[in-house]
């Protein structure tokens, strides 16, 4: 009854150099904890996945990575959470100018609905006063949409809306729209579960891409598709009070075939979850 | 085999006379909406000229009289009552869809209710209490501010859902770009929003422009051509009302020509709330 699982072909990358370093992170929504002392190195211009089943914490822990969690009322956060070494948990530190250095993409595609696909790619940069010249921000759309791998569908129709594009165009809009603040850091919440197999695999294929400018973390909860594009891997699980946790971090390749912790391999060899 | 057979009987017979019922209802409540459109159509038609939607008043026995200055001084009054409700009642919302929570919250929204369910004649005793008692002055203002009050409710109502309408998921999007919170709201989420707003305002406009009650101690009315707010203003309900009272015959077919104009407006405010949203529709 075992499942196979095929692992990446790229073996992890030999950096060892921490971008983004969580720190005894928990969280609260009001006075229920979610997920409970995290601590956990994502390594520069590499791909680790947080997996683990539905209401382990994965997305939680996630949004305390750009200190979005706290924006839900009554959400609180624990921790530390260091960009270079910096917390940015700190109270000298801007959450807003923190958000512009890790981007997010979410689990559906989110594009801004009145905008058009030229104003949604620019929108970060026009809003934060990046840039304002209409040809300045016109290259940094071309730049992100290309990154993105969407300038060639999109180039002709630039002012069409936003909403008028497939789902998985328009999360690769939503990838070029993160990509235009120019962050150091691109976490991605389940970013292919709401699309087509076609689809996630164009945006797999591009992460391959990404992490070689940017440190990427993705939550999934397929397993293939951590297997496939992720080089370190973290599996999450939650307790009987559903407060989740990390139980086992380590290079993909490893975590898929050698397993230290038992419920890691009961869940990767489809046991539960 | 029989009793079910006369079960089923019984079934259908129920069934027929629920849809005759229901059918007949439907037929009744739309049949006086066209029965009172006609009426008002056909006593109002007659007065309907130039003169009248561009003369003064004239006093009785002289020929072509009109109501221009009621036009007019409707649009400035319920104008200035869209100034302050439609700002206030959008702030409102959104405070009620994104950042109030809990008793506050609740009680902010209960608060709108019971004044949506408040007597406009109350509401025009309460601005007259306010702006012209004080001043010892009939205003146009006053009238404005009761038509606020009125459309206060509405507004914030409307906003609140139009504003709660927009995915979390689009919010947190501009956040998570470095957007600060009111630069998500401001350039992503009020505008998602917007097509629902302003239908509300439409709608809002159409509830208020047919008030008439609260216009008695208010604006008060006037003959002349009046552009100031702090004046006493003609206003189209209020000269229906007067002249429908009134024992001259000539009036009485100005009234109904004013009711049809009126009738006019808020069809067409109601025309512009379907077209605002189904100009939502198309985009997506």
């Amino acid at each position: 009854m075992q499942q196979t699982i095929v692992v990446a072909k790229n073996e992890s990358r030999p950096t060892t150099d921490v971008a983004l370093s969580a720190r005894s992170v928990s969280a609260w929504y009001g006075s229920k904890l979610a997920i409970r002392d995290i601590t956990l190195d994502f390594r520069r211009h590499s791909i680790t996945a947080l997996m683990g089943p539905s209401g382990c914490g994965k997305t939680t822990f996630l949004r305390c990575l750009n200190r979005l969690h706290e924006s839900a009322l009554g959400a609180k956060t624990s921790g530390e959470v260091l960009l270079d070494g910096m917390d940015i948990y700190d109270p000298d530190v801007n959450p807003v100018v923190t958000r512009r250095r890790i981007g997010m993409v979410f689990q559906r595609p989110n594009p801004f609905p009145t905008m058009s696909i030229l104003e949604n790619v620019t929108s970060g940069p026009r809003y934060t006063s990046m840039a304002t010249q209409p040809r300045e921000l016109m290259e940094m759309a071309e730049t992100a949409l290309r990154r993105a791998a969407l300038f060639d569908e999109v180039k002709d129709k630039l002012h069409a809306p936003a909403l008028s594009l497939s789902g998985g165009q328009q999360q690769r809009l939503c990838i070029a729209r993160a990509l235009a603040v120019k962050p150091e850091v691109l976490l991605m919440d389940e970013p292919t579960s709401a699309l087509d197999p076609l689809s996630t695999l164009k945006i797999e294929e591009l992460m391959e891409a990404l992490a070689a400018e940017f440190t990427v973390v993705i939550v999934t909860h397929n397993l293939q598709q951590a297997a496939r594009v992720s080089h370190y891997a973290a599996f999450m699980l939650g307790d009987e009070h559903r407060v989740g946790s990390v139980v086992e971090y380590d290079a993909t390749q490893q975590i898929f075939t050698h397993p230290k912790d038992k419920r890691t391999e009961d869940y990767i060899t489809g046991r539960f979850g | 085999m029989i009793a079910g057979a006369r079960l089923a009987g019984s079934r259908r017979a129920s069934g027929v006379a629920g849809v005759v019922l229901t059918g007949f209802c439907s037929a009744l409540a739309a049949g006086l909406l066209i029965m009172l459109l006609g009426y008002v159509t056909v006593q109002g038609f007659g007065a309907l000229n130039p003169a009248f939607i561009t003369h003064l008043p004239h006093p009785v026995g002289i020929p072509d009289g009109g109501i221009a200055n009621g036009i007019v001084g409707t649009i400035i009054i319920v104008g200035i009552a869209v100034l302050i409700a439609v700002p206030v009642g959008v702030l409102t919302g959104l405070y009620l869809a994104i950042y109030g929570r809990g008793i506050a919250a609740e009680l902010v929204r209960f608060m709108a209710e019971v004044l949506s369910g408040v007597p406009s004649i109350a509401i025009g005793l309460f601005a007259y209490t306010v702006f012209v008692k004080p001043f010892a002055h009939f205003s146009a203002f006053s009238a404005s501010f009761a038509f606020a009050v009125l459309m206060l409710p509405l507004m914030i109502r409307t906003s609140e859902e139009a504003i709660r309408g927009v995915p979390t998921a689009i919010r947190e999007g501009a956040l998570a770009l470095g957007l600060p919170d009111y630069g998500g709201v401001l350039h992503v989420v009020l505008p998602a929003a917007r097509p629902l707003i302003v239908t509300g305002v439409l709608l809002a406009i159409a509830r208020v422009t047919g008030e008439t009650a609260p216009l008695l101690f208010t604006a008060f009315g006037s003959q002349f051509w009046e552009l100031n707010p702090a004046n006493p203003m003609a206003v189209l309900a209020l000269q229906i009302f007067t002249y429908a009272i009134s024992p001259y015959d000539e009036w009485h077919r100005q009234a109904w020509g004013g009711a049809l104009l009126l009738i006019l407006a808020v069809l067409v405010l109601n025309i512009g709330a379907r077209m605002a949203l189904s100009g939502r529709t198309k985009k997506s």
